[in-house]
């Protein structure tokens, strides 16, 4: 029910039937590396290799922007002319996506677009994931007290309004004077990125805690700290490395929600604004708010799909990695 | 059971006290009250403006802000509001209208979207691994992924302008995308006003249904599976009886623990959509409360998001313990 995307917070634990291939039904119990498994498990998952191949080539497409791009950011696509105008042109063959009210070429910005996109998604997991990896697994580890408030902070964060909760940070990042030099203005990049990743830290914490809790009364770690090994390695050295798939699938997801977070806030203008005519994807579907009854088709279909399109297709990989790394398709035990 | 009811609710007291004072300092630093007073009434006299904040209790420091939470609190519990900055208005009688249109959107578009969700996440549970299966979890997924701006731009688009270009004469295809009635419409008329929801209430619909339909899949799966299944079938009841006498039952467990969950993010819950359609709820009387700065109408909103948030979170742990006679308390 709550609007923005609750990908992580309410998925599902996938529960999986019985005729999903597993390493002795394929008569391979021996001699498959568990990262094979995966990798043909994933395989075997249409949906998401075919997402996998679009999102690779979205991907390509942004980052050769020098080559794919037909005009730069904020270059129209034609001076205006007595006999001409180049604002609000639909598609064709000069401009493929049409252009905007200033005669900006659609397609180009929908590419820089995009790359600013996900440069915000990328870093947002990024950071997410690594302060989450790290809370969720001191939590585990410690228990107790810190434990407890950390369950019940994320807890409220969960069941709070994303986009409230989002607003009133930002607000109150803005308002604190030593963060300014960091972060700069509340419409630069790196303030969303930070605001954003304030945000989301708290599922993926959740994630490694479950995860370290679930596995950290397995043998393998009673074996190592038999030997003497330390808190701090058996967490880096055997927890993590088993946790692997879960916080990959975490961080797919917080990609998801960093860049519709980002189209969101820019929505009610709040987002970053990059000044010179530097766009983001979510600038322009707030764009496009503007053009539904204008009937200026191509400036509403044209984001939203794209914005669409990415968000689908990484959820649909995310999706995909999540059947190929369930610790509950590993019978026979993990990889000790 | 009783003892669990009591110490929960207990608990929840002072969680609540804990999360509406950060919420207060939270708003108190984002939004500094006074400035967006004056910001909102140019001409206030100095002695207007210290009339402000001593309603208010915006005093200084960390001491200032837990005494004036607590005279905040007093005064919300009295029902003593202060008025809105802008035009000076009483805060009550908005925030009861915006609520009653959010819950009206909420509450239908949750029966649609559960009902259907509930349909296909039973659907596609009972052929695991088919074709059926197979296309409404991927239906699912590709609904969970669409942002409700990007729907509602698009329904918007499509009912709003299109269908009056294509279908001229169709009048039944031209959906009204804003408000609740037309502008300027007196008086209290259902077939309009259901008429004006559909877009919105289609809206937060599909990511309901995308929901329900998952878990409700997983839920069911797992209880199909299950051994005292197995023996309700092995006793001889038949298949219709054993899917809705005892598979069902149990799959709903979690179901309705998610719905109660579900329910409390409600209130808050539908900015997007609302702000969209420019549907006069709690959302739009949210952000407009926000980019204004509005300190006194800011604050109940927070409270009411909040106390929803806490007492359908504890509702849904205690259906849990009263419906599942597996789980134990004490």
């Amino acid at each position: 029910m709550t609007d923005l995307l609750p990908s992580i917070a309410t998925a599902p634990v996938e529960f999986v039937p019985e005729t999903v291939p597993t390493a002795e039904s394929e008569g391979l119990a021996k001699s498959i590396s568990p990262r094979r498994m995966a990798l043909k498990r994933f395989l075997s998952h249409k949906p998401a290799v075919i997402c996998t191949v679009i999102l690779a080539m979205m991907v390509l497409f942004v980052v050769l922007s020098p080559l794919t791009a037909r005009y730069g950011v904020n270059e129209a696509i034609f001076p205006t002319t007595a006999e001409r105008s180049n604002r609000y042109i639909s598609p064709s063959s000069e401009a493929w996506f049409g252009t905007d009210e200033i005669g900006r070429d659609l397609y180009s910005r929908l590419i820089y677009g995009t790359q600013v996109s996900l440069q915000i998604g990328l870093a947002t997991a990024v950071i997410a994931v690594f302060i989450g990896t790290a809370v969720g697994a001191y939590a585990a580890m410690r228990g107790g007290f810190f434990d407890d408030v950390l369950m019940r902070v994320t807890d409220i964060f969960i069941a709070f309004p994303f986009l409230v909760a989002l607003l009133v940070i930002r607000n109150m990042l803005g308002e604190v004077p030593w963060l300014e030099p960091i972060l700069g203005e509340r419409t630069s990049i790196r303030f969303v990125i930070f605001l954003l990743a304030v945000l989301v830290w708290t599922t993926v914490a959740r994630v490694v805690r479950g995860q370290v809790l679930a596995l950290k009364e397995r043998e393998f770690i009673e074996a190592s700290r038999a030997v003497g090994a330390s808190n701090f390695r058996i967490v880096t050295r055997h927890l993590l490395p088993n946790s692997i798939g879960p916080i990959l699938v975490a961080l797919t997801f917080t990609v998801v929600l960093a860049i519709i977070a980002e189209a969101t806030l820019s929505f009610f203008g709040f987002g970053p604004q990059l000044g010179s005519g530097a766009t983001s994807l979510g600038n322009l579907v707030a764009t496009s708010k503007e053009n539904v009854l204008s009937g200026h088709w191509w400036m509403v279909i044209f984001p939203c799909v794209t914005l669409l399109l990415l968000a689908l297709t990484i959820n649909f990989v995310g999706d995909g990695l999540r059947d190929a790394t369930d610790p509950k398709l590993q019978r026979g035990g993990g990889r000790a | 059971m009783v003892r669990f009811v009591v110490r929960r609710l207990i608990w929840a007291v002072p969680t609540i006290l804990i999360v509406t004072f950060l919420v207060y300092v939270a708003i108190r630093i984002g939004t500094d009250p006074v400035a967006s007073y004056l910001r909102s009434n140019q001409r206030a006299s100095e002695a207007k403006v210290q009339e402000y904040i001593e309603q208010n209790g915006l005093y200084e420091g960390f001491g200032g802000y837990v005494k004036g939470y607590f005279q905040w609190l007093g005064g919300f519990l009295t029902g003593d509001w202060p008025h809105s900055i802008k035009g000076n208005q009483p805060v009550w009688p908005n925030l009861k209208d915006a609520m009653a249109n959010t819950l009206r959107l909420g509450i239908i578009a949750s029966l649609v979207g559960i009902s259907i969700g509930l349909v296909f996440g039973v659907l596609a549970a009972l052929k695991p691994g088919s074709l059926r299966d197979g296309g409404i979890n991927t239906t699912a997924l590709v609904m969970l992924s669409i942002p409700p701006f990007i729907s509602a731009i698009l329904l918007q688009m499509l009912f709003g302008v299109y269908t009056q270009r294509w279908f001229p004469d169709a009048s039944w295809l031209h959906l009204p995308v804003a408000g609740v009635y037309p502008p300027g419409h007196q008086g209290f008329d259902p077939v309009l006003m259901a008429k004006h929801l559909i877009l919105p209430v289609t809206v937060v619909a599909i990511q309901t249904v995308a929901i329900y339909s998952r878990y409700m899949r997983s839920s069911l799966l797992e209880t199909l599976n299950s051994d005292y299944l197995r023996t309700a079938r092995a006793k001889g009841i038949s298949e219709r009886r054993v899917l809705v006498r005892h598979a069902m039952r149990n799959a709903m467990l979690p179901i309705v623990t998610l719905a109660a969950i579900e329910f409390g993010a409600l209130l808050g819950g539908l900015i997007i959509t609302e702000r969209i359609f420019s549907y006069p709820g709690l959302g739009d009387y949210f952000l407009t409360a926000y980019s204004n700065g509005d300190f006194p109408e800011l604050m109940p909103w927070m409270v009411f998001v909040v106390i929803a948030v806490i007492v359908f979170n504890l509702l849904a742990d205690l259906s849990y313990a009263r419906l599942d006679p597996r789980i134990r308390l004490d």
